[in-house]
């Protein structure tokens, strides 16, 4: 051991020399320093920033989310409006079908009505005229043959057309009578 | 430390060989500014190694910082959340954590690379081992606390709080103010420093008589001696394993009770 040694051995390591003091509060105060200003300051902004990066990327994910959810939505509820507006439609072409067949049955029915009618008022006119024809004519014929059989002019017409008449008036109560007779 | 020295001599003048551990390791010889305040010797300058090292690390870390951390990123920010998070905000609250955050940053990086430097080989010394450091680390540690509480609260509530226990029937106050008194302002601080100091400086003691008995039973002791130096070894070699521990251990309890004086200080509930 040298001398420089002992002395310094001896010193009480409890009580600290000025130099030994003064290089550790340099030492401290640098990190300190540095921890302060410059590392700690970096540091958290850092975490913010990723922080900030997280939270952004999470709230994009459920903007996007909440979106797709309304579009979905929106379809469901189109598809939804498209059904009950084709049921509607469906409902309605089939009410006014089934209107549409009763107006033309009810036309055909009154068409018919009106055909028969027709056709009956007609018949009933043609026989009319026809009987009137008929009367006149088979009234003239009647004559004309009875007075070349008989040879004797029958020209007194009032006397003629009473025989007519009677005749004709005979062949109707006959023909009346006959369908009586035969059933 | 004089019965030590004796021993010493005494162990020197039985056994030439034998290069005995003693205190004077922690004061070197000058070898700049010798005499000033700025004396600057080889445990000096290992802390100021330190002081360079810790600067570097962190402010190239803090320089390279990105959103996607690499590997060595990753790496300091998990240091970093284990002081910032594990030992400031658990303890002291996060709002309340952040006025001090770069004070138990400091403290814990520092401690730790000061401590660490007594495990790297050619410079084999703590920079914590030699009281100085201790102390202004306590000092910052005291002038802190008293500081917050006393801004916290003001002067005269802070010392009611401080000194005077609540839910104690006043005879007791006889016995409790004055033990309040040294626990706060005497033993807290006091504590805080030797537990830092003692620790460092019997570590390397512990290493260094190790590894030196290691080498005087190798080469100097007598024939059939040798045998004696694989035990010390395995002594040395589990005191280095241990000092690893311990160098990380006292930078985490010296933070961690910073925070816990910080915290009795400004906190209402005492």
């Amino acid at each position: 051991m040298t001398p420089v040694h002992i002395l310094a051995a001896s010193e009480n390591p409890l009580l600290p020399a000025w130099y030994d003091i003064i290089w550790s509060a340099i030492c401290l105060l640098i990190v300190f320093l540095v921890v302060w200003k410059y590392v700690l300051p970096a540091f958290n902004k850092t975490l913010d920033e990723r922080a900030e990066r997280i939270q952004g990327g999470i709230e994009k994910a459920e903007k996007v989310q909440a979106e797709a959810d309304e579009a979905l939505a929106e379809y469901q509820k189109q598809l939804a409006d498209g059904r009950a507006e084709a049921a509607r439609l469906r409902a309605e072409a089939q009410e006014e079908g089934a209107q549409i067949i009763a107006n033309m049955k009810t036309q055909a029915h009154a068409e018919s009505e009106r055909i028969v009618a027709q056709a009956q008022t007609q018949i009933e006119a043609e026989r009319q005229s026809a009987m009137v024809q008929l009367r006149s004519e088979v009234g003239t014929l009647a004559t004309d043959l009875a007075s070349r059989i008989v040879g004797e002019s029958l020209t007194d017409d009032q006397r003629s057309a009473n025989v007519v008449d009677r005749f004709i008036s005979d062949l109707e109560s006959q023909s009346s009578a006959q369908p009586v007779k035969g059933a | 430390m004089g019965t030590l020295n004796a021993a010493n001599t005494m162990i020197q003048a039985a056994e030439s060989g034998f290069h005995a551990p003693s205190m004077a390791e922690f004061f070197p010889a000058a070898f700049l500014f010798e005499g000033t305040p700025f004396e600057m010797n080889r445990v000096m300058l290992i802390r100021v190694l330190a002081t360079v090292a810790v600067v570097v690390l962190l402010a190239v870390w803090a320089k390279r910082m990105k959103l996607v951390p690499s590997r060595f990123q990753s790496a300091m920010e998990l240091a970093m959340e284990f002081v910032t998070v594990g030992i400031a905000e658990d303890t002291l609250g996060k709002e309340k954590a952040k006025k001090f955050m770069p004070l138990i940053v400091a403290i814990f990086f520092g401690i730790l690379f000061w401590n660490v430097t007594k495990l790297i080989p050619f410079l084999n010394m703590p920079g914590t081992g030699v009281i100085g450091l201790p102390i202004v680390l306590t000092l910052t540690v005291y002038v802190t606390y008293h500081w917050a509480g006393i801004s916290e609260k003001g002067f005269g509530r802070y010392i009611k709080d401080s000194l005077i226990l609540p839910g104690v029937p006043w005879p007791m106050h006889i016995l409790l103010i004055p033990i309040e008194f040294l626990t706060k302002f005497v033993t807290q601080p006091f504590t805080l420093a030797i537990r830092l100091f003692a620790n460092m400086m019997v570590g390397h003691l512990l290493l260094v008589l190790c590894f030196s008995a290691t080498s005087f039973f190798l080469f100097d002791a007598a024939n059939g001696f040798q045998f004696f130096s694989i035990i010390t070894f395995a002594g040395g070699f589990f005191v280095f394993i241990l000092e690893m521990l311990i160098v990380v251990l006292q930078a985490y309890i010296f933070a961690l009770l910073s925070c816990v004086y910080i915290n009795a200080a400004i906190s209402d509930d005492h």
